[in-house]
């Protein structure tokens, strides 16, 4: 049914100029403006969904992702990655005493050793990382029991630290240094390496402790209070925390390691994801010639087991990977983007026939007017 | 069956009444128009009020929802306005629910891994800004500028009107539609970076899992999903529209940026704690791949979705949005009545379905020679018993007509 109707443009200035009341000047004309963003007309970029447009994206986001994937899985599958459960749960596995044996109060450590083969010789840097599985370092608690301010080396924070840090903010009346339960909990396993070369005395393999931490987190946003100078002074009239061995200002001889800036306190202080995850923990340079790294052979990894995690059904163990330009061995990127790739390609196919059948019957098919 | 009544002769009550009826008992929408003070009941009483200043006063206009000089303007309201007006309500009520809810679920898939602890998984200044910087502009700009089809178009294809009379673009269906994409576009935007990060690191081989480089990357792909999203359901690209969603794009950057910038870190380190977050994720190649393929993952069915919507069975939206692409000329402007008398009445009821609407508006009965009728009512003194040309008083200018005796 068409509705009638006139003309609209002209005759609007006619009208209403003629409909007012009193004389032609007498009374503003309330007509809107006649400019093209009053009257809704301004020029637009006015897209559809064509054939022309979405057939060619779809194959060529098929065909784009299809060899990305490909890329990524095998990089994926070239990083050699080996590693090793040291909870001690099995009665026979090496760490089983200790872990039985765990108790707080212990003043010596409990060392226990693992021997592991590696079949594949390991080329350029290797990262040596400790895993944790069940550890909720996303906790919402824990995530905010921490004072930034604190670590960041401000003075009067080292005295009050924050009440998020509650309840590990003080202890026997002295402020805490660092405070909140992030530190509380810091990983205080030691895991060496050594190497059983083929004429029998083993060596120990160079681990390096620095560079593991963001650049921004140690230069920037941990710092220690009072400067550089004499850290036990600067830290007087603070306690360690709770479950420490040590206080902070002993965790390394190298004064730009010692006091918060330890390149390992800082790598923990930077909370997890997810409940099970990988923090670096030392780096095994490359060599200079062309010797691999870690040449294949027997190795042994020397623990000192100070870190109890059965009581809450977690797992620790140790991980050795190479690098790639997308980092760790992960194949999940590259069989997403090739199953991506495909269903793409399959859906531009079907959208192809779709587009086929029924575009001659909506060409001729008449509006109803 | 009477589908269009004609009431002459009535009270202003009476008036009402029939608008109250029809309320009642067609659970219809229904819009009242007059110019007097006498239909300023009906005005009130309907859903839609619309009053026409001039010869008449300004009582009429007074107690209106819509007022314009000429009854023919109506048309335009409805068909061009009131169609836009619906349109962008419904866009925009769709996209802002599915922006929150996508926004929202992402927390509940966490909350799985994270002890259930509610430890939400975007960066506080994140979820403070998103709802009043990131993606309050372009959901405006949609509002309040979009449109299907253009005035001309509209005038010549009323049918267009009819999805608006259907509730069709936003009813109980569409918001399930709507809802169940937010459950899939956050399981997208939670389970791809949790399986590409997953015992994953940087290229240096140092952190890349930590909480804030995830929630950071979350928090790019949510932002990037849903702009791309408005990008597919705006239709009508002004200027403003382009400005608003890059520039609120740009904006997200670099405010992430800004705030964990060493220098506001400095002022205030418990507040800005994401510090070097965004330097050290984002130069990561791996983090970009991820964004990627969350965002096409999340935009291709929809995409796809449509257009085969699009081509088995397109609403007579879709087929004037194409022909008005095609023919790239303006519509055709309408036939005017060259020798039909201009009578615009001033008000009097009738239905929107079609009945005897054509009968009414071709002025048939109103013609020089009136085939004699039965009298319904035998009532010989009255005008149309009589059946004498019933003469209107205008409010047009070409009124040739006299004064009603």
């Amino acid at each position: 049914m068409m509705a009638s109707s006139y003309n609209a443009k002209e005759e609007d200035g006619h009208h209403s100029g003629s409909s007012s009341h009193g004389g032609p000047g007498a009374m503003k004309s309330k007509k809107p403006d006649n400019t093209a963003f009053k009257q809704q007309r301004l020029p637009a970029w006015q897209p559809i969904l064509t054939a022309g447009t979405v057939l060619p994206a779809f194959f060529v986001i098929g065909l784009i992702f299809i060899p990305i994937g490909i890329g990524l899985f095998v990089t994926s599958n070239n990083i050699k990655e080996f590693e090793i459960d040291y909870t001690g749960v099995e009665v026979d596995s090496p760490c089983y005493n200790c872990a039985k044996n765990f108790s707080w109060n212990s003043t010596s450590s409990c060392l226990c050793s693992v021997n592991f083969t590696l079949d594949q010789p390991f080329e350029s840097n290797v990262y040596m990382y400790y895993g944790l599985s069940n550890f909720y370092q996303n906790h919402r608690r824990y995530v905010k029991s921490r004072d930034d301010s604190q670590l960041n080396g401000v003075e009067s924070n080292l005295r009050q630290p924050s009440k998020e840090c509650e309840p590990y903010r003080t202890s026997e009346g002295l402020p805490i240094a660092p405070c909140g339960a992030i530190a509380n909990s810091l990983f205080n396993d030691t895991l060496t390496l050594y190497y059983y070369p083929q004429n029998g005395t083993k060596l120990p393999v160079p681990l390096t402790k620095k560079g593991i931490a963001w650049w921004t987190d140690k230069h920037v946003k941990f710092r220690n209070p009072g400067g550089s100078a004499n850290l036990s002074i600067a830290f007087q009239g603070t306690a360690k925390p709770v479950n420490w061995r040590n206080p902070v200002y002993q965790l390394d001889e190298d004064p730009e390691n010692n006091g918060f800036i330890n390149e390992d306190f800082i790598v923990w202080m930077r909370t997890a994801a997810l409940p099970t995850f990988r923090k670096l923990y030392r780096i095994i340079q490359k060599k200079p010639n062309t010797t691999p790294t870690l040449s294949s052979g027997k190795y042994v990894l020397e623990i000192t087991y100070n870190y109890p995690v059965l009581s809450f059904d977690g797992r620790k163990r140790m991980i050795l990977s190479t690098i790639s330009w997308m980092g760790g061995k992960n194949p999940f990127l590259g069989i997403a983007y090739i199953t991506v790739g495909s269903i793409c390609f399959f859906l531009g196919v079907v959208l192809l026939i779709i587009h086929h059948k029924y575009d001659t019957r909506s060409n001729s098919a008449e509006i109803p007017n | 069956m009477c589908q269009t009544v004609i009431c002459c002769r009535v009270t202003p009550l009476q008036k009402a009444q029939v608008v109250k009826v029809v309320k009642k008992y067609k659970q219809a929408v229904t819009l009242a128009i007059g110019d007097g003070a006498n239909d300023v009941s009906m005005i009130k009483t309907a859903h839609i009020g619309v009053g026409i200043s001039g010869q008449e006063g300004m009582q009429a206009v007074l107690s209106s929802d819509f007022s314009f000089a000429q009854f023919r303007y109506l048309q335009r309201l409805l068909l061009v306005h009131g169609r836009w007006s619906y349109l962008r309500m419904s866009k925009f009520l769709r996209y802002f629910f599915l922006k929150n809810f996508t926004f929202t679920f992402v927390h509940f898939w966490y909350a799985f891994f994270c002890g259930y602890s509610a430890q939400p998984v975007y960066d506080d200044w994140f979820s403070t800004c998103y709802n009043l910087v990131y993606t309050a502009l372009p959901v405006l700009a949609l509002s309040l500028f979009d449109q299907d089809v253009n005035g001309r178009w509209s005038f010549y294809y009323p049918k267009l009107y009819i999805p608006g009379q259907q509730n069709m673009y936003f009813n109980k269906k569409s918001f399930l539609l709507c809802m169940m994409q937010s459950c899939y576009n956050s399981l997208v935007l939670f389970f791809v970076p949790y399986g590409a990060l997953h015992d994953t690191v940087r290229q240096d081989g140092r952190d890349i899992t930590d909480y804030q480089t995830f929630a950071l990357l979350l928090q790019t792909c949510l932002i990037i999903v849903v702009n791309t999203q408005m990008f597919l359901d705006t239709w009508y690209w002004t200027g403003i529209n382009h400005f608003f969603l890059w520039g609120s794009m740009a904006a997200y950057f670099a405010l992430t940026f800004t705030l964990s910038s060493n220098g506001l870190f400095f002022i205030f380190p418990t507040m800005f704690q994401f510090l070097g977050t965004g330097r050290n994720s984002l130069n990561q190649p791996n983090t970009w791949l991820i964004i990627f393929l969350a965002c096409l993952l999340c935009i291709l069915p929809v995409v796809a979705l449509r257009f085969i919507f699009l081509q088995t069975s397109p609403t007579i939206n879709d087929k004037v949005r194409y022909k008005m692409r095609r023919d790239e000329v303006p519509a055709i402007s309408p036939r005017r009545p060259a020798t039909r008398r201009v009578s615009t009445r001033s008000s009097y009821a009738f239905s929107h379905s079609q009945g005897y609407g054509d009968l009414v508006t071709s002025q048939k009965f109103l013609g020089k020679k009136t085939p004699r009728r039965p009298l319904l009512f035998g009532q010989k003194e009255h005008p149309l018993g009589e059946n004498q040309p019933q003469l209107f008083r205008t409010i047009t200018e070409e009124s040739e007509e006299q004064q009603s005796p």
